[in-house]
């Protein structure tokens, strides 16, 4: 599953995991807008801010080609909206688009490898991010495990009694479509029972975590190096346009 | 002496229509143990849900003197402490210590008090050295415990505690009913182990169809509906 290796990735012991969530996520955030503005068909361009991403995952001791996998999931939906700008006569723009969500993508999954989710979701509060938003982040995190969770005793039940043998690609389809629905039904129920157990405890619609903000001299150094280490390689980018 | 927790007349249905509660009085008085039986789908849980809050049907419940109302909730949740059915969905949080103390930062607890008193419920269910860990790591037993950890942790006056033995191996089990013999605290255990309630109740009422239809000591209730058979 993997959203419970993330998890478990971002507990974790590095120099990029030890850092404070809110500079890491400033970081994060400035390393998407530099990428989302890298302009269509300047392909080397990115390729600064993947050699830096590739910096960080070995910085964070974590599995390049297992971050690359992950980060791969984004691809199905950039190459929908990638067919549409090549079909419209704009390769150029499909070629961008792909790049970059992947790259973004690899952002946010090495960001989610190294601070834990409720530490991000402290952070986003920090950076004054409307709760409601904050609160949906957060349980659709959450709910990723359940669903995940169903999916995984819905196959183990599958398997156990012959599931994916002998049957037709229809009948296949059938019965996949046929046990999405319990999946959804089943995750909905299970979704429901979470929330009576966080209401049951109290909770009132701000998770509060254990975690005290640390925000020292290292963390100072990570955001100073990783913002200007970002805005050398776009004023570069820009110089090298303009010439 | 006052109830610590007083039900009159609750009625509930679903929202298909379906009756759950059918007119329940009850009462629980300071420091007793009630074992709740009956049938699968004969309200017991639903009754549970009532008693913190989590559903709301006709008729009145009080806790610890005050009615269980949208206004009260808090106090509520915070005298009622609820262990679910089912374990996993009572750990939402990403490590153990971090679930049992959802509770305490939710009541208003400094960080450091919080993890304190998580720690301090995780070493009485025995599980501190699972502090560390994910929830989804532990076997069905050790979440059950980590589960009762969490409710603990709020310190409540009142446990009500749902089918508490389910996956429990025999020696867990007899850890648990050591465990609850030290609390201090009234509770209610929704169970269809008449052993683990024999254990620890004296007194038990029978739910059957979404009404109280029998009450009094425990053994004479179980025997009565064949729940316990001579040996």
């Amino acid at each position: 599953m993997h959203h419970v290796v993330l998890d478990h990735w971002s507990r974790r012991h590095s120099v990029i995991h030890a850092r404070d969530a809110r500079a890491k996520l400033a970081v994060a955030i400035l390393l998407l807008a530099a990428v989302a503005t890298v302009p269509v068909r300047r392909y080397v361009d990115v390729a600064g801010f993947s050699a830096l991403l590739a910096a960080a995952t070995g910085l964070a001791r974590l599995p390049l080609l297992g971050l690359a996998w992950r980060a791969a999931l984004v691809l199905p939906f950039s190459v929908a909206f990638a067919v549409m700008s090549w079909l419209s006569g704009d390769p150029g723009r499909a070629a961008s688009l792909l790049v970059k969500s992947y790259v973004s993508a690899f952002t946010v999954v090495l960001l989610l490898s190294t601070t834990a989710f409720p530490d991000i979701a402290r952070a986003a509060e920090w950076f004054r991010l409307p709760r409601p938003v904050i609160l949906l982040m957060q349980f659709v995190y959450r709910y990723l495990f359940v669903i995940s969770e169903q999916a995984q005793h819905m196959w183990q039940a599958s398997q156990c009694r012959g599931g994916a043998r002998r049957a037709g690609r229809r009948r296949h389809f059938r019965a996949a479509a046929g046990a999405l629905s319990v999946l959804f039904a089943r995750s909905y129920e299970r979704a429901e029972g979470i929330q009576r157990a966080m209401a049951a405890r109290g909770f009132g619609g701000r998770f509060v975590t254990l975690s005290r903000w640390r925000f020292g001299w290292a963390d100072a150094l990570f955001l100073a190096v990783s913002v200007m280490a970002i805005a050398g390689l776009r004023s570069f980018e820009v110089a090298s346009w303009t010439r | 002496m006052d109830p610590v927790i007083e039900v009159r007349d609750l009625r509930f249905c679903y929202a298909d229509g379906a009756p759950a509660l059918d007119g329940v009085d009850f009462a629980l008085m300071p420091g007793e143990t009630v074992a709740v039986l009956g049938p699968n789908g004969s309200g017991k849980t639903t009754f549970a849900l009532h008693l913190i809050g989590l559903l709301h049907g006709e008729g009145s419940i009080s806790v610890c003197g005050k009615p269980v109302r949208r206004e009260n909730l808090s106090f509520v949740r915070r005298k009622v402490g609820l262990l679910f059915q089912d374990a996993d969905e009572q750990l939402f949080m990403p490590t153990v210590l971090e679930d049992v103390a959802f509770g305490p930062l939710n009541l208003g607890l400094a960080p450091e008090a919080a993890g304190e008193r998580a720690r301090a419920a995780l070493r009485r269910v025995g599980m501190e050295e699972a502090a560390a860990k994910a929830p989804y790591h532990l076997s069905a037993g050790e979440k059950r415990r980590v589960a009762l950890a969490g409710v603990l942790a709020m310190d409540p006056e009142v446990l009500v505690l749902d089918e508490p033995t389910t996956f429990l191996d025999p020696p867990s089990e007899r850890q648990l009913v050591a465990l609850l013999r030290e609390l201090p605290q009234a509770k209610l255990l929704v169970t269809h182990d008449v052993p683990f309630a024999r254990a620890l109740a004296t007194r038990a009422v029978f739910f059957e169809r979404g009404r109280i239809v029998d009450q009094g000591p425990l053994e004479e209730v179980a025997r009565r509906h064949g729940w316990l058979t001579e040996s």
